[in-house]
């Protein structure tokens, strides 16, 4: 590998077309001719004069454009409406148009000849500017005008020969033949490079397919991708999606129900990532999707709604109902609502008005409600492939992207969106009917979430007056209880709490009687103790006063030995 | 440039460009199937030119040339290509008009 990159690359011309180059790893073959076939209508006219065109205005490339088939004046004016001005490219010597008109009406072969004019013609256009790239359209109208084909087929070869020495870059159109890929075989002279464009209708819907055939020393892409024809030009997809490569950011944006962004560990979802919500009809997907661009919005970001289900007057009406007013964003300019439905337009036109309203209005945030309505469009592996490129497209950007998806009620465990794209996105919502006794109800949980954990629980929630309300988790005898259940335990709880309340209450009673009893009895106590009390005082007084009586009987004796008046005493004893 | 003129014949009933590359054996011979035609059929009646594309890139591109040579008839009636070295001298003379001459040594039958 080392070795091969150090050697020169096989030199590449940019042909500036959208997705083109990305697919032939950088453009056609530098020097070499190279082979557009298609069956009519698949634009290859128009590709080759947009190769010319882009080269001269973003390569400065001066450009010849050999026409066979139209005039300069028809040409001009058949590419005017893409805004190719190509009479003005010739006044500024930049492209030559030469138209070279081949009448088999007007001819009569006399002899031996060969196509000198031609190349005399060619060689006189690239000189007089310089050109370095050359368009020979449809160059299989020699063929109708003269018969000696050993002569045109030697001349033909002789022609690509001299344009590689010439070292032009060269573009040779022609038309799709039977059972080969051009009517006249001209594959078999252009070896370098061969690029088919196809032309289907499916289901009445019409796809331009093309298909890198051979690209010789060069690797490509190998698979058919769709282009368009748009007011710019032609546009290949993919447009990126052959690489996985994009910066990721760390920032964390609100899914705009916050009991839901705190499910996520890291309370929301991470900017630039993509979000799938998928659920059974009615389970508000699209109620959660505008929450999420209302919150978009309310940060100040721009947001672009695809709805595919909903005009924007509904939508708006329909989210006042849960208290959800976007007509301030629209007026705004932060939210703009693109509805059309599915069946308008193919799914490359799909993804090419999404490619180009993100274009214009550069959002940061992208809804698109919902994507299985697609698959009325296209089959489901088209359906994915444009999903895919339409993810990679969104993360490249950085956008935060929000997809919704409805998926078949009759398995209620499935899980899996019909177009798979569960595994293209970051987050997956899925939101579900919790179908219990005689009553339905919303449950959303997590599915994955890329780089944070998250709840296992299923929330139920409640789309309100006032918007999305997630309720708290209530487990029953037998898990997680919803609605009339959730009800019911609520009043069970309700009844236990009372009768406990009660309990609590007879208690405090019991108690407070208890202490009564007790004070009483303690007051009873504390009579009983004063009366005794009492008593032993009354008793000790008593005792005291005889003592003293008796010891003062005993002083008074002892003085009644001297005088009798000492009787006086006796009569009046201590209180004289 | 070098456009050869024939006879200077203002008048001149035919009027016959032709258109050479060079020096290639085709154009070489061209010329000379051309001059024996003039010389044959067309005494004093042509006007003939003789321009080679290498000289005047510009003037096949005008004069709408692919193959070379070319004899482009102007005149007389609808201008019609004649394109190759004009060996085939019975197609030659029918697009211009002319009845064979059962003497030409290059009419092949």
């Amino acid at each position: 590998m080392t070795a091969a990159s150090a050697l020169p690359q096989l030199p590449k011309a940019p042909t500036g077309i959208d997705g083109l180059d990305e697919i032939t790893n950088g453009g056609l073959p530098k020097g070499r001719p190279t082979l557009i076939c298609g069956s009519a209508g698949c634009g290859k006219t128009l590709m080759s004069v947009e190769f010319l065109v882009r080269g001269i205005l973003e390569h400065d490339e001066p450009g010849v454009l050999m026409a066979f088939e139209e005039t300069a004046d028809e040409l001009s004016s058949n590419v005017t409406s893409l805004g190719i001005d190509l009479k003005q490219l010739v006044a500024d010597k930049k492209l030559r148009l030469d138209h070279v008109h081949v009448d088999r009406s007007e001819i009569e072969e006399t002899g031996e000849y060969d196509l000198e004019g031609l190349f005399i013609r060619l060689g006189y256009a690239i000189d007089s500017i310089g050109a370095k790239r050359v368009v020979l359209d449809t160059i299989e109208s020699l063929f109708s005008g003269f018969t000696n084909q050993a002569i045109l087929r030697s001349e033909i070869r002789r022609l690509f020969r001299w344009l590689k020495d010439k070292g032009v870059t060269t573009i040779i159109t022609a038309e799709r033949g039977e059972g080969q890929l051009t009517r006249q075989g001209l594959e078999e002279y252009v070896s370098d490079c061969v690029i088919l464009l196809d032309n289907r209708v499916i289901n009445q819907i019409t796809t331009r397919r093309l298909r890198i055939v051979k690209y010789r020393g060069s690797t490509h892409g190998t698979n058919e991708y769709p282009y368009l024809i748009t007011e710019d030009g032609i546009s290949v997809l993919p447009v990126t999606s052959l690489k996985l490569e994009h910066n990721v950011s760390n920032d964390i944006v609100s899914t705009g129900v916050p009991e839901l962004d705190e499910m996520f560990t890291r309370g929301g979802l991470y900017r630039g990532s993509s979000v799938l919500i998928t659920g059974t009809a009615g389970t508000a997907k699209t109620t959660l999707a505008a929450f999420f661009a209302a919150a978009a919005c309310r940060r100040g970001e721009r947001c672009l709604f695809f709805a595919f289900e909903e005009s924007p007057q509904q939508l708006i009406r329909n989210m006042l109902s849960v208290g959800l007013d976007l007509q301030p964003f629209v007026e705004q300019g932060l939210l703009y609502i693109e509805a059309s439905r599915p069946t308008l337009n193919g799914l490359e036109q799909h993804l090419v008005t999404i490619h180009k309203l993100i274009g214009q209005h550069r959002p940061q945030a992208v809804v698109i409600d919902p994507i299985s309505n697609l698959v009325s469009v296209g089959s489901i592996t088209e359906v994915r492939g444009m999903l895919t490129r339409l993810i990679d497209y969104l993360k490249v950007q950085g956008i935060t992207a929000l997809f919704t998806a409805l998926v078949n009620g009759r398995n209620a465990n499935q899980e899996m969106t019909e177009e798979g794209v569960s595994s293209l996105v970051d987050t997956w919502l899925h939101v579900r009917d919790l179908e219990g006794i005689g009553e339905r109800n919303r449950g959303v949980s997590i599915l994955k979430a890329r780089g944070m954990s998250h709840s296992n629980q299923v929330r139920e929630f409640l789309v309100t007056d006032a918007g999305i309300r997630l309720l708290d988790v209530i487990i029953g005898p037998s898990g997680i209880v919803t609605g009339a259940s959730r009800h019911t335990q609520f009043l069970q709880e309700q009844s236990v709490a009372l009768a406990a309340q009660q309990e609590i209450e007879r208690r405090e009673r019991e108690l407070e009687r208890k202490r009564r009893v007790l004070e009483a009895t303690i007051a009873n106590l504390r009579t009983e103790f004063e009366s005794v009390e009492e008593e032993l005082r009354f008793t000790n007084r008593e005792e005291e006063r005889q003592h003293q009586e008796l010891s003062q009987a005993r002083r008074q004796i002892a003085a009644g030995h001297g005088a009798r008046s000492a009787n006086n005493s006796a009569a009046a004893p201590t209180n004289s | 440039m070098e456009p050869e003129q024939g006879q200077p014949a203002p008048d001149a009933e035919y009027v016959l460009h032709l258109y050479i590359a060079g020096a290639t054996p085709n154009s070489a011979q061209a010329v000379r199937n051309l001059h024996d035609i003039c010389q044959r059929y067309l005494p004093g009646r042509c006007e003939v030119q003789i321009v080679d594309i290498y000289q005047q890139p510009e003037l096949a591109r005008q004069q709408r040339i692919v193959a070379a040579p070319t004899l482009v008839k102007k005149e007389p009636g609808l201008m019609r290509y004649l394109v190759g070295d004009l060996s085939d001298r019975r197609r030659v003379l029918n697009v211009l008009g002319l009845k064979p001459d059962p003497n030409d040594p290059y009419l092949h039958d």
